[in-house]
């Protein structure tokens, strides 16, 4: 048999038909929703008089637009509360598991999937929102769609789907101290850029994401949308087994141990070949900044805020200029030269109970600088909860920084958690788009260990040699 | 969905690259339940000041691209966010076809469920587009996905390449839902296959 790519063969599982010339039609092993994408889908259901084939293999949770601050007041903005009312009315009448406001495995839906073990390897896992890579790191190939797209699930649980490319991103080496998953992918899109990987899905290979934990590997596939990728894979391995076992949808027992041999099937077969490579050598990366209003706008935290002048074509040098502009930078300015107003440790980027503890760590015994006001906002009230027995909230909550509940909170700024006109924050988020955090806010990304030096520090700092204690 | 087969209409020059989704429908307009009347917010960060007063600037805004249908824009356009809001207010808002020389993939499937036809023309017609436009040599361009050509009328003629399904649904205004109802023995006997340990039962406690 012809060797294949770790997404060939989750792909070749899931194809139910393929006639000439049409595309794929994909059966889909899991569908998360959520109450953005999700209510136009319902009433598309009610117009055509189309059931929901398989609720069992639908989950829900509200997360967008969720208030972070106390849940037990009622949702203040009525918009809000309607989406939210609708999903849940929607999951009534279609007979769908939801993780409501109150419940206590309610979180973001990339984050809720894999703590209960919902994500698992060789799956077909789809949401209506982008970020849905992220569960590629358990070796399922996992995209977000349209809500049309939701709609086509819901009736038939299946897709129509054209192959995808494939790229390996083959990153060698091993990660400094002070270096993170996240400075990996805002790396690699600063190298490729923002359509560097349009068109295909990415497997991520090599020593460095190997020794990767499992809330790494989700970062790092998190943001293959960043790259315009359709999804990013990691093989499953032990490292994956150990993270799956005993979670409350996982298979158990000798149940577990069969999954578990046919997972060991999935990876890339010797000889396979990708249609693109990239390489990164970890041990060269140093913690990312971005400077400007697109993912790949990035650079290392040595760096300086280019000058436009310094693109190759006209188009990236608009582009630079006027992202500067928005930005309100100078070129040639120190990227840690950059007073910053705000601070957000969250999102389905970074806010796992890993990144949470390595912010943590960063903050321990220090106070946030007085001049920002810094939050940390947990990926899921499960992350909440264990981050709280391991006293995590005391440690920032000391150090001056807000202990939120979970949510997609100031990542994509839906519910009340914005920036204000001019304000500059250090985010662990995926997007720094124009007013993406709030409109006329500034967003720099960066990774968890970095948002919590920069609060105690009120700027940017390289990780691998500060000593705050100066 | 509307069918889409042969459009001729005015072209507006939106002369960025990267353009995400959080731009063409910012996330404050997102909370509406409906699939109608996103149109009125399309680019809202970009057409109006913080007072809501609009920038004359903005090409959307400029009385001589008013009316326009189709929109020539950069590179990745469409990049980000899922939200099928964005097609949902382009099309709202009176727009047909985008042409750009790349596409983001979610953003340029989610418009083909619209009736909105996105093309993708080398970067060095783009270019030429908008000098065209600037030099106003090309105001309309008439857009026919059967002969999947695009022309002016003033001297500007190209074809452009599609998918032959994604065309073949678009001229049709298929519902690709019944088609893959259709499927249902296929659906049916995959479905008596999966795994079990795939199958979504009771949480059982960690």
């Amino acid at each position: 048999m012809k060797p294949r790519t770790l997404f060939e063969k989750v792909w070749d599982r899931h194809v139910i038909d393929q006639e000439k010339g049409k595309p794929a039609i994909l059966y889909i092993d899991l569908h998360l929703i959520h109450e953005v994408t999700s209510p136009q889908a319902f009433e598309g259901l009610r117009l055509n008089g189309r059931k929901v084939r398989r609720p069992d293999l639908t989950v829900a949770t509200m997360d967008h637009n969720v208030p972070t601050a106390n849940r037990n007041l009622p949702v203040t903005d009525g918009t809000s509360a309607k989406q939210m009312d609708t999903l849940a009315q929607n999951c009534r009448d279609f007979g769908i598991r939801l993780y409501d406001l109150h419940d206590p495995g309610q979180g973001i839906v990339h984050v809720i999937g894999p703590e209960l073990g919902l994500t698992l390897p060789g799956k077909t896992i789809v949401c209506g929102d982008s970020h849905t890579s992220t569960h590629g790191a358990f070796g399922s190939l996992a995209f977000g769609i349209g809500t049309s797209e939701v709609e086509h699930v819901l009736a038939t649980q299946c897709l129509q789907q054209l192959k995808p490319d494939t790229m390996e991103v083959h990153v060698k080496g091993s990660l400094p101290p002070g270096v993170t998953a996240k400075d990996v992918i805002l790396a690699l899109i600063a190298k490729i850029g923002t359509d560097g990987a349009t068109g295909t899905v990415i497997e991520y290979t090599g020593e460095a994401i190997r020794n990767m934990s499992m809330e790494e590997r989700m970062t790092v596939c998190n943001m293959s949308i960043e790259a315009g990728a359709r999804a990013g894979m990691v093989a499953p391995d032990e490292t994956t087994f150990r993270y799956l076992e005993g979670r409350p949808f996982a298979p158990k027992g000798e149940a577990f141990e069969r999954a578990k041999e046919d997972w060991l099937e999935l990876r890339t077969d010797e000889g396979a070949v990708y249609d693109r490579r990239v390489e990164l050598d970890a041990s060269q990366i140093a913690p990312q900044v971005t400077w400007g209003t697109s993912p790949g706008m990035g650079t290392a935290v040595t760096g300086r805020v280019p000058d436009p002048e310094s693109f190759p074509t006209e188009t990236e040098k608009k582009s630079a200029k006027r992202a500067l502009e928005y930005m309100g930078l100078t070129p040639g300015t120190p990227m840690t030269e950059i007073p910053l107003d705000r601070v957000f440790i969250g999102s389905c980027t970074n806010a796992r109970l890993e990144d949470l503890r390595a912010a943590a760590r960063v903050v321990k015994g220090r106070k946030v600088n007085p001049r920002v006001r810094a939050m940390v906002v947990p990926g899921s009230q499960q992350v909440k909860r264990q981050a709280e027995n391991e006293g995590l909230d005391r440690v920032f909550l000391d150090a001056g920084f807000e202990w939120r509940e979970s949510g997609c909170s100031m990542c994509l700024a839906m519910n009340d958690d914005t920036l204000k006109e001019g304000e500059r924050c250090a985010s662990t988020s995926n997007r720094n788009f124009e007013g993406r955090q709030g409109r006329g806010g500034r967003t720099h990304l960066v990774s968890p260990m970095m948002a919590a030096a920069a609060a105690i520090e009120g700027h940017f700092v390289d990780l691998r040699n500060w000593n705050p204690e100066d | 969905m509307e069918a889409f087969t042969k459009h001729t209409g005015k072209v507006v020059p939106l002369d960025r690259a990267n353009v995400d989704t959080d731009q063409i429908i910012p996330k404050q307009f997102l909370k509406r339940v409906e699939r109608t009347g996103f149109g009125q917010y399309l680019f809202y960060n970009w057409r109006f000041d913080m007072n809501g007063n609009p920038d004359p600037e903005f090409e959307l805004n400029r009385e001589e691209y008013a009316g326009g249908t189709i929109l020539l824009t950069r590179t990745n356009f469409g990049c980000g966010s899922s939200r099928e809001h964005a097609p949902w207010a382009l099309l709202d808002f009176g727009f047909r076809v985008v042409i750009a020389p790349t596409f983001a993939d979610i953003f340029y499937n989610n418009c083909f469920k619209n009736g909105i036809l996105p093309i993708r023309l080398p970067e060095k017609t783009v270019d030429t587009l908008f000098q065209r436009i600037e030099t106003k040599e090309t105001r309309t361009l008439t857009v026919d996905l059967e002969e999947t050509r695009i022309s002016d009328g003033n001297g500007f003629t190209t074809d452009f390449e599609v998918e032959p399904y994604r065309r073949y649904c678009l001229l049709n205004g298929l519902d690709d839902i019944a088609i893959t109802l259709q499927k249902e023995e296929q659906i049916h006997s995959y479905e008596e296959n999966i795994p079990q340990y795939y199958r979504i039962e009771k949480e059982q406690g960690v």
